[in-house]
C-alpha cells in the first residue's frame, strides 16, 4: 500500500473530529466555532466614528453608486442653503443619512472583526525571543524584530515569537490563541507536524525553531489584516457586479437628466432637489451600500469557522467548486478499522469464539484491539478483565504484536490464544498440525472482497492441539451521515472523489458504502495532482485538503487548497486557505460559505432593482399629476401629497439599507438544493418581495409623514 | 371601422402556427449555411474578385474591422451615388439628392434602420432604389445575421481566437439565405398584385381628359427583402399602406410573416450550433411570449382607443388603411416595431395614444421579440447573460452561460450593451426638446408632440425606422441627430457583441452540473422575460408617462 502523508496526518484530524453539519450555517457548526458577534446598539454606535470617516470622497469613489449619492447630497445641501424649505431640508437630510447608512454598514462589518484582531494583537505584545547567535550563545530580542531564518529557542511557558519550523526537539503547544481549542497539541521536528505559529505558547519541553516569516508577514499578522478587512481587494465577481451597478447608475442618470427638458416641455419642470431624490431612489443604493459589508461578513464567517483564507477570491471560488477531493481516513471513515462481526468455524460455538477473541485482545491497546473488546462486550461477553485473568491463572503471558510474528494474544494456563492476519494464523496452526476449515477460508475471502480485514482467532490447547476458532471482521467504518452529505453535495452539483491508500477492492467497497461519486485507490500525492489536473482539464473546479510537504504541489494546483494548521509550512504556503482546526470535513462548510456570499449579493441586487418599480409609482405621479391629472391613476398607493410621496420614497430607500444590514452580515440562508429550486425560491423572496415590499413601506412612511404639518 | 376580435385572433394564430412550423426547417438550413465547408459558384466568384481567402478565419477584432470597413464604404457609396443621381441613368428627371437627406438615407439603409426622411416618389429614381437601397436591404440584414452567428460561435467554440470570416459569412447569408427566399417571396407578391415594372411614372389620360401620374417600379423585388431583412424602407412614401406595395389583406399578412420569418428561426439555429436545442426553444419561447403579449396589448389598445386623434375623427378610423382596418393595423404595427423593420401599413402617429405607446415600448425592449435579423437574437442573448448573472449569484455560483464564465470582462460588454440605446434615446431626445426651433415647428402640441420626438429617437437608436411623423426630420440638425442615433445605435452594440464573442471563445467550457443555473425551461424563460421588461420599464417609464401615458390617460 502506498500510504500518502495526508493519511497519517488525518489521523490527527480524526482526534479532533466533531460531527459538524455539512454546509451548515456558521452558528450550527459546533466544532469550536466562534459565535458571530451580535449586532447590538453598542456595536452600531461604536462603528459610527469610522462610518463618518468613510464619508471622505477619496474612499467613497470606490463605490460609484454611493459616490453618486454623496454628490447628490452635496448638491442638495447647496440648493437648500440657497433656498431653504421644509421639504428640501428633509430630503437633503435623508440623502446624507443614505450615504451614512452605507458607510455604517461597512464600518459595522469591520468592527466585528476588530475585537478579534485586538485579542490577536495582544497575544504578541511584548513577546521576547531567545535568539541563537552564530557563536551558539543566546540573546534576548523583541519578537517583532525576528527575520527569516533566525534561530530561536523556546522553553516551557514561552510564547513562540514568530512563525517557524521546529528543527530540534518536541513540545506540547497551546494554540488556543488562534484556534480557540484549549487542548494542547504536540509539535515536533521532522515530519508533518513541525510548524509552529507565532503567538502560541509552549507548555512543556524545549524546542529550537527556525523562523519562516518576515516581520509583519506572520500568520497572526495576516489574520489580523484579514479580520480587520484591511486587505480587501475587489474580487472578480464583485467587479462584475459593480460593472452592472455602474451601468444601471448611468442609465438612471440619463433618465433623470433627460426628465428635466422632457417635463419642461409640458411646463412641469421638477426642481433639482426632486430630480436628485429621484436619481438616488432609482440607482441601486441598497446593494451598492451593502456590497462591502457582505464581502467582509463572508470572510468573517470563514474566520468564525476557524478557516483563514488568503483572499476573498478564494472564498468565492469555494462556492464554485464542482469536485471535492476528500481523504478517506479521518474524513469519510473514522481513522481506524473496527471490529464489526465475529464468524465462528462450524464446529465452534459462537460464544467461544467471541470470548477467545476478547481475551486475546485484552492486552492489545491498538484501536483495532479495543474495538474487538468493545464489540465482544456489546455481544454480552463481559468476562474477566486482564488483571483478574493474571491473578487467577497459573502461567500468564501477554504476547504483543511483533513484526516478525504478526500475531498477538495471551498465553493462559498452558493455552495459547492468538489472533492475526489470516495467512499468518493459518501457518501458525499448520505448524501445530491443525488446519483451517474450508468455511473459514471462504469467510476470509468474502471479507477481503468486501474491503474488510479478516483476522483469524486460533487456540493451541494444553495438549498442543491447534484449532482455528473463527474470523473477526474488521472494517473501515464510514462515519454516520456521510451518505446523506454526499447526496446533498450531488444535488448541489458537486462531485466527491475519495482518495485512499487502500487497494482498489477495499476502496471500492468503502466508496460504495459512503456514496462518493468516484475514488482513487493506492493514491500517492502525485496521483492527487494528476486527478486535479484531469478534473480541471474538463473545466471543473477542484478543492482538496492536505498537510504534508508532498501535498504542496496538489494544494497549489487545486482551485481551493485547504491546508491543515497541523501541516508543514510548505503545505500552508501552497494552500489558499488554512484550517486552524485541521478538520478535513471543513471543506464542505467552506463551499457553503462561498455560496452564501454570492447568494447574498445576488439576492440584494435583485431586491434593490425590483424596488425601483414601486418608487416610480410613488414619484412619477407626484411629479406630473399637476400637469396631467390623468397620471393620478398611477398613484396606486394613494400617497397623500406629491412632496410626501417623494420624501417617503427617499426615506424608504435609506431605511431599507439599515433594515438589510443584519441580512448582509448574516448572509442569506443557504440550502443544499438544486440550482433551479434555489433560484425559484430566491426569486420569489427577493424578486417578488422586492417588488411588493416598497409599496407597503412607502405607503406606511407616507401615512406618518402626512401627519407632519408643513411637509405632508 | 370596428375592431373584429375573432379576425384578430385567427390572424395572430395563423402567424404563430406557420412560424412555428417553419422555424425548425429554416433553422436547420441556416445552420447548414453557417457551418458548411463548401462554397457555391457565385460565392467563389465573389471571393476571387474581392481577393478573399475563404479558408482563413478572423479574430473578433478583425471581424469587427471588416464589418465597420464594409459599412463605411457602403455609406459613402450610397451617399455619393445619391448625390450623383442627376447624371445617372434610369432616374428620370430627378436631380441629385439633398446632401443632408442623402447622408441620412445612406446611414439609415446601411444600419438596417431605413428611416426615410424623403418622399421616394419625388426624391429617388429606379437606379438608386435598385442598385443602392435594395442592395443595402440585403447587406444590412446580412450583417446583422453574421454578427449573431459570430456571437453564437463564440459561445459554442472553446479556447480559440477564430470566429469565422466576415466576407464568407456575408456572402453565404446573402447568396444562400436572403436571395433565394426574397426571390420566391417576390414572385408570390407579384402573384398577389404587388407591382413589378420599370415605369418610373406613367401618365394616363382618363376619359375625362385628366392626366395622372401613376408611379411604378420594381416594387415586388424590393418589397420582399424590405420585410424579410427587417428593413422597412418603403418604395413609396406611404410604405406598406400603399396599394402597389401592399395590395390586399393577404399580402399584408404575408408581409408580417416575412418580417418575422428569419428572426424567429434564428433561435433554433442557435440551439443547434451550441449543441443544446432546449436553449434555442427557450429563447424562441421568450420571444414568442413577448410578441404575443405585445400584439395582444396592441390589439387591446387599438380596440379601446379613445385618444385625441380618433376622437377628433369620429371613431377608430383615422390613420388606418381602409383595406386593412384596425385588426391588421394592430398586428402589423406590433410586429414591425418588435422587429427592427419599421415598415407600416398604418400611420402610427394616428394610433390611439396607448397603442402608440405600445409601439414605442416594443422598440424600447431593444427589439428582441423576435427582433431584427440577427440583431434581435444578439439582443436577447445579451439579456440572457444579464439574467444568468443575477440568477447565478442567487444560487451561489459564479455565473456561467452555456459553460462560459460571466466574469468582469463579459459583464462590462453586456452592461455597456444594455446602456447604449437608452442613453442615446434619452440624451438625444432631451437635447432636441430643448431646441425651440424644432419644437415650435411641430404641428402637434402637448404630450403628443413629445411622443413624436421620443418616437423618432427610439426608432432611430433601435434601428427600427418607423415614424410617428409630425416633426420634420429633414432639417440639417435633426438629420444629423438621427444619423448619430442610427450609427451609434447600430455599431456600438455590434462592436460590443463581437468583443463578447471573442472573450467567450477564448474560454474553455465548464461542464454543467446540478449547481449550474439551467438556462432553459420555464423558470429561466420567465426570468428573462422579467429582466427584459423591467430593464425597459426602468429606463423609459418617466418618458413614457410624459408621452403616451399622459395623452392616453388625459382627463
Amino acid at each position: 500500500m502506498t500510504r500518502s502523508s495526508a493519511a497519517s496526518a488525518t489521523d490527527t484530524a480524526a482526534q479532533t473530529y466533531a460531527d459538524g453539519n455539512p454546509l451548515g450555517t456558521p452558528g450550527e457548526h459546533k466544532h469550536h466555532t466562534k459565535a458571530p458577534a451580535k449586532l447590538t446598539l453598542a456595536s452600531v454606535i461604536a462603528a459610527l466614528p469610522l462610518a463618518v470617516r468613510k464619508l471622505a470622497p477619496r474612499q467613497m469613489i470606490h463605490s460609484p453608486v454611493m459616490f453618486t449619492v454623496l454628490v447628490g447630497a452635496a448638491l442638495c445641501t447647496a440648493i437648500t442653503l440657497y433656498r431653504p424649505s421644509g421639504f428640501s431640508i428633509a430630503v437633503t437630510a435623508w440623502l446624507w443619512l443614505t450615504v451614512l447608512f452605507g458607510t455604517l454598514s461597512e464600518a459595522i462589518a469591520e468592527g466585528r472583526g476588530k475585537a478579534q484582531a485586538d485579542s490577536l494583537r495582544a497575544s504578541r505584545q511584548g513577546v521576547q525571543a531567545r535568539l541563537r547567535q552564530p557563536d551558539g550563545t543566546t540573546k534576548v530580542v523583541p519578537g517583532t524584530g525576528l527575520r527569516l531564518n533566525d534561530i530561536v529557542i523556546c522553553e516551557a511557558g514561552d510564547v513562540i515569537p514568530s512563525d517557524g519550523e521546529i528543527i530540534e526537539g518536541l513540545a506540547s503547544v497551546d494554540e488556543s490563541t488562534i484556534t480557540g481549542e484549549s487542548a494542547p497539541v504536540i509539535r515536533e521536528s521532522g515530519g508533518d507536524r513541525s510548524s509552529v505559529t507565532g503567538g502560541t505558547r509552549v507548555l512543556s519541553d524545549r524546542i529550537v525553531i527556525r523562523i519562516t516569516a518576515e516581520p509583519g508577514q506572520t500568520f497572526i499578522d495576516r489574520m489580523i489584516m484579514l479580520v480587520e478587512g484591511a486587505v480587501r481587494q475587489k474580487t472578480p465577481n464583485e467587479i462584475a457586479l459593480h460593472v452592472l451597478l455602474v451601468s444601471l447608475t448611468i442609465v438612471f442618470l440619463a433618465v433623470t437628466m433627460s426628465l428635466a427638458p422632457f417635463a419642461s416641455l409640458a411646463g412641469a419642470a421638477p426642481s433639482p432637489i426632486v430630480l436628485v431624490a429621484l436619481l438616488v431612489c432609482l440607482i441601486p443604493t441598497t446593494i451598492g451600500a451593502l456590497v462591502p459589508a457582505i464581502g467582509i461578513a463572508g470572510m468573517d464567517r470563514l474566520v468564525q469557522h476557524n478557516v483563514l483564507a488568503t483572499s476573498g477570491r478564494a472564498v468565492e471560488t469555494a462556492g464554485d467548486i464542482t469536485t471535492l477531493l476528500l481523504d478517506k481516513t479521518g474524513t469519510i471513515t473514522y481513522g481506524n478499522r473496527r471490529a464489526v462481526n465475529f464468524y465462528p468455524a462450524n464446529h465452534v460455538e459462537r460464544t467461544d469464539l467471541i470470548e477467545a477473541a476478547r481475551v486475546c485482545s485484552l492486552a492489545d491497546e491498538t484501536p483495532e484491539g479495543r474495538s474487538i473488546v468493545d464489540l465482544a462486550e456489546d455481544k454480552g461477553m463481559t468476562g474477566s478483565d486482564l488483571a483478574t485473568l493474571e491473578r487467577r491463572s497459573g502461567d500468564f503471558a501477554v504476547v504483543p504484536f511483533s513484526a516478525s510474528t504478526r500475531m498477538s494474544g495471551l498465553d493462559l494456563d498452558g493455552q495459547q490464544i492468538r489472533k492475526g492476519a489470516a495467512s499468518t494464523v493459518a501457518a501458525f496452526v499448520a505448524e501445530y498440525g491443525g488446519h483451517t476449515p474450508a468455511e473459514v477460508d471462504h469467510r476470509v475471502k468474502e471479507i477481503s472482497a468486501q474491503g474488510g480485514t479478516p483476522l483469524l482467532v486460533a487456540k493451541i490447547d494444553r495438549n498442543g492441539r491447534a484449532d482455528v476458532l473463527g474470523t473477526i471482521h474488521l472494517a473501515d467504518v464510514v462515519k454516520p451521515g456521510m451518505h446523506a452529505r454526499f447526496a446533498e453535495l450531488r444535488k448541489m452539483g458537486i462531485r466527491t472523489v475519495m482518495i485512499t491508500g487502500d487497494n482498489p477492492i477495499t476502496a471500492r467497497a468503502i466508496a460504495a458504502e459512503a456514496g462518493v461519486d468516484d475514488f482513487l485507490a493506492e493514491a500517492t500525492p502525485e496521483d492527487k495532482l494528476a486527478v486535479i489536473k484531469e478534473e480541471q482539464a474538463q473545466g471543473r473546479l477542484v478543492a482538496m485538503t492536505g498537510d504534508g510537504t508532498n501535498d504542496a504541489p496538489a494544494l497549489a494546483a487545486a482551485d481551493v487548497g485547504v491546508a491543515m494548521n497541523s501541516g508543514t509550512p510548505a503545505a500552508k504556503d501552497a494552500a489558499n486557505m488554512v484550517d486552524l482546526d485541521s478538520d478535513p470535513t471543513k471543506l464542505i462548510n467552506i463551499v457553503g460559505i462561498g455560496k452564501q456570499l454570492l447568494i447574498t449579493r445576488g439576492a440584494l441586487t435583485t431586491f434593490s432593482v425590483a424596488n425601483d418599480v414601486a418608487k416610480y409609482f410613488a414619484i412619477v405621479p407626484a411629479l406630473f399629476t399637476a400637469a396631467f391629472p390623468g397620471l393620478g391613476l398611477l398613484n396606486i398607493m394613494g400617497l397623500s401629497t406629491p412632496s410626501s410621496a417623494i420624501l417617503s420614497a427617499v426615506i424608504f430607500n435609506a431605511l431599507i439599507i439599515v433594515a438589510l444590514v443584519p441580512l448582509a452580515l448574516r448572509g442569506v440562508k443557504y440550502r443544499a438544493v438544486s440550482a433551479n429550486q434555489a433560484l425559484s425560491r430566491n426569486l420569489l423572496v427577493y424578486g417578488l418581495g422586492g417588488l411588493i415590499a416598497p409599496f407597503i413601506g412607502i405607503k406606511m412612511i407616507d401615512l406618518i409623514i402626512s401627519l407632519i404639518p408643513g411637509i405632508g | 371601422m370596428t375592431f373584429n376580435i375573432a379576425s384578430f385572433l385567427v390572424q395572430v394564430a395563423a402567424l404563430a402556427v406557420v412560424l412555428a412550423a417553419l422555424h425548425k426547417p429554416l433553422g436547420v438550413y441556416l445552420v447548414r449555411v453557417f457551418e458548411g465547408k463548401m462554397s457555391s459558384r457565385p460565392e467563389r466568384l465573389f471571393y476571387r474578385l474581392a481577393g478573399i481567402d475563404a479558408g482563413t478565419e478572423q479574430t473578433w477584432s478583425v471581424y469587427l474591422r471588416s464589418v465597420l470597413a464594409f459599412s463605411v464604404v457602403s455609406i459613402l457609396l450610397v451617399f455619393v451615388l445619391q448625390r450623383l443621381q442627376g447624371i445617372l441613368p434610369g432616374s428620370g428627371s430627378l436631380p441629385g439628392v439633398d446632401p443632408w437627406i442623402a447622408m441620412n438615407t445612406a446611414i439609415s439603409f446601411v444600419t438596417n434602420t431605413n428611416w426615410q426622411t424623403y418622399a421616394p416618389e419625388t426624391t429617388i429614381g429606379i437606379f438608386v432604389q435598385m442598385t443602392l437601397l435594395a442592395v443595402q436591404n440585403f447587406l444590412s440584414a446580412a450583417v446583422g445575421i453574421v454578427v449573431v452567428v459570430t456571437l453564437i460561435r463564440g459561445i459554442a467554440r472553446t479556447r480559440t481566437q477564430r470566429l469565422g470570416n466576415f466576407w464568407v459569412d456575408l456572402a453565404r447569408t446573402s447568396f444562400r439565405i436572403l436571395l433565394p427566399i426574397a426571390f420566391v417571396a417576390s414572385l408570390l407578391m407579384v402573384l398577389g398584385g404587388v407591382v413589378q415594372n420599370f415605369w418610373p411614372a406613367d401618365v394616363v389620360n382618363h376619359a375625362a381628359g385628366i392626366s395622372q401620374t401613376i408611379p411604378g417600379g420594381p416594387v415586388a423585388s424590393q418589397e420582399a427583402i424590405k420585410e424579410l431583412g427587417t428593413n422597412g424602407g418603403g418604395y413609396f412614401n406611404a410604405n406598406s399602406a400603399h396599394p402597389f406595395e401592399n395590395p390586399n389583406p393577404f399580402i399584408s399578412l404575408f408581409e408580417v410573416f416575412l418580417l418575422l420569418l428569419i428572426p424567429s428561426a434564428l433561435p433554433y439555429a442557435f440551439g443547434r450550433i451550441v449543441g443544446d436545442q432546449k436553449q434555442g426553444y427557450t429563447v424562441a419561447a421568450v420571444m414568442g411570449t413577448l410578441w404575443l403579449a405585445s400584439v395582444s396589448l396592441m390589439g387591446w389598445a387599438v380596440a379601446s382607443g379613445q385618444g385625441t386623434a380618433t376622437a377628433a375623427a369620429g371613431g377608430l378610423g383615422e390613420g388606418f388603411e381602409q383595406r386593412f382596418g384596425p385588426v391588421q393595423g394592430a398586428i402589423f404595427a406590433a410586429s414591425t416595431t418588435l422587429t427592427s423593420t419599421g415598415a407600416v401599413n398604418t400611420a402610427h402617429d394616428s394610433l390611439p395614444p396607448l397603442a402608440g405607446g405600445v409601439a414605442m415600448v416594443n422598440m424600447m425592449l431593444g427589439e428582441v421579440a423576435p427582433g431584427g435579423t440577427g440583431s434581435g437574437l444578439y439582443g436577447m442573448l445579451i439579456l440572457s447573460i444579464i439574467s444568468v448573472f443575477i440568477a447565478g449569484l442567487m444560487v451561489g455560483r459564479t455565473p456561467e452561460y452555456l459553460g462560459k464564465k460571466i466574469g468582469p470582462t463579459e459583464m462590462k460588454l453586456a452592461a455597456m450593451y444594455i446602456l447604449v440605446t437608452p442613453v442615446l434615446v434619452l440624451a438625444l431626445a432631451g437635447i432636441t426638446v430643448m431646441l425651440p426651433d424644432i419644437i415650435t415647428n411641430a404641428p402637434a402640441t402637448g404630450p403628443h408632440q413629445f411622443s413624436e420626438v421620443l418616437y423618432a429617437f427610439t426608432s432611430g437608436a433601435n434601428n427600427n425606422g418607423s415614424a410617428f411623423g409630425g416633426i420634420t426630420t429633414s432639417s440639417p440638425y435633426l438629420s444629423v441627430m438621427m444619423s448619430l442615433a442610427m450609427l451609434l445605435g447600430r455599431f456600438l452594440p455590434v462592436a460590443l457583441v463581437l468583443a463578447l464573442a471573442g472573450s467567450l471563445a477564448r474560454q474553455g467550457k465548464i461542464p454543467a452540473s446540478a449547481g449550474t443555473v439551467p438556462t432553459h425551461g420555464p423558470l429561466f424563460g420567465g426570468l428573462l422575460v422579467g429582466v427584459t421588461v423591467i430593464l425597459t420599464a426602468l429606463s423609459y417609464f418617466p418618458a413614457l408617462a410624459l408621452g403616451p401615458l399622459a395623452e392616453g390617460l388625459l382627463k
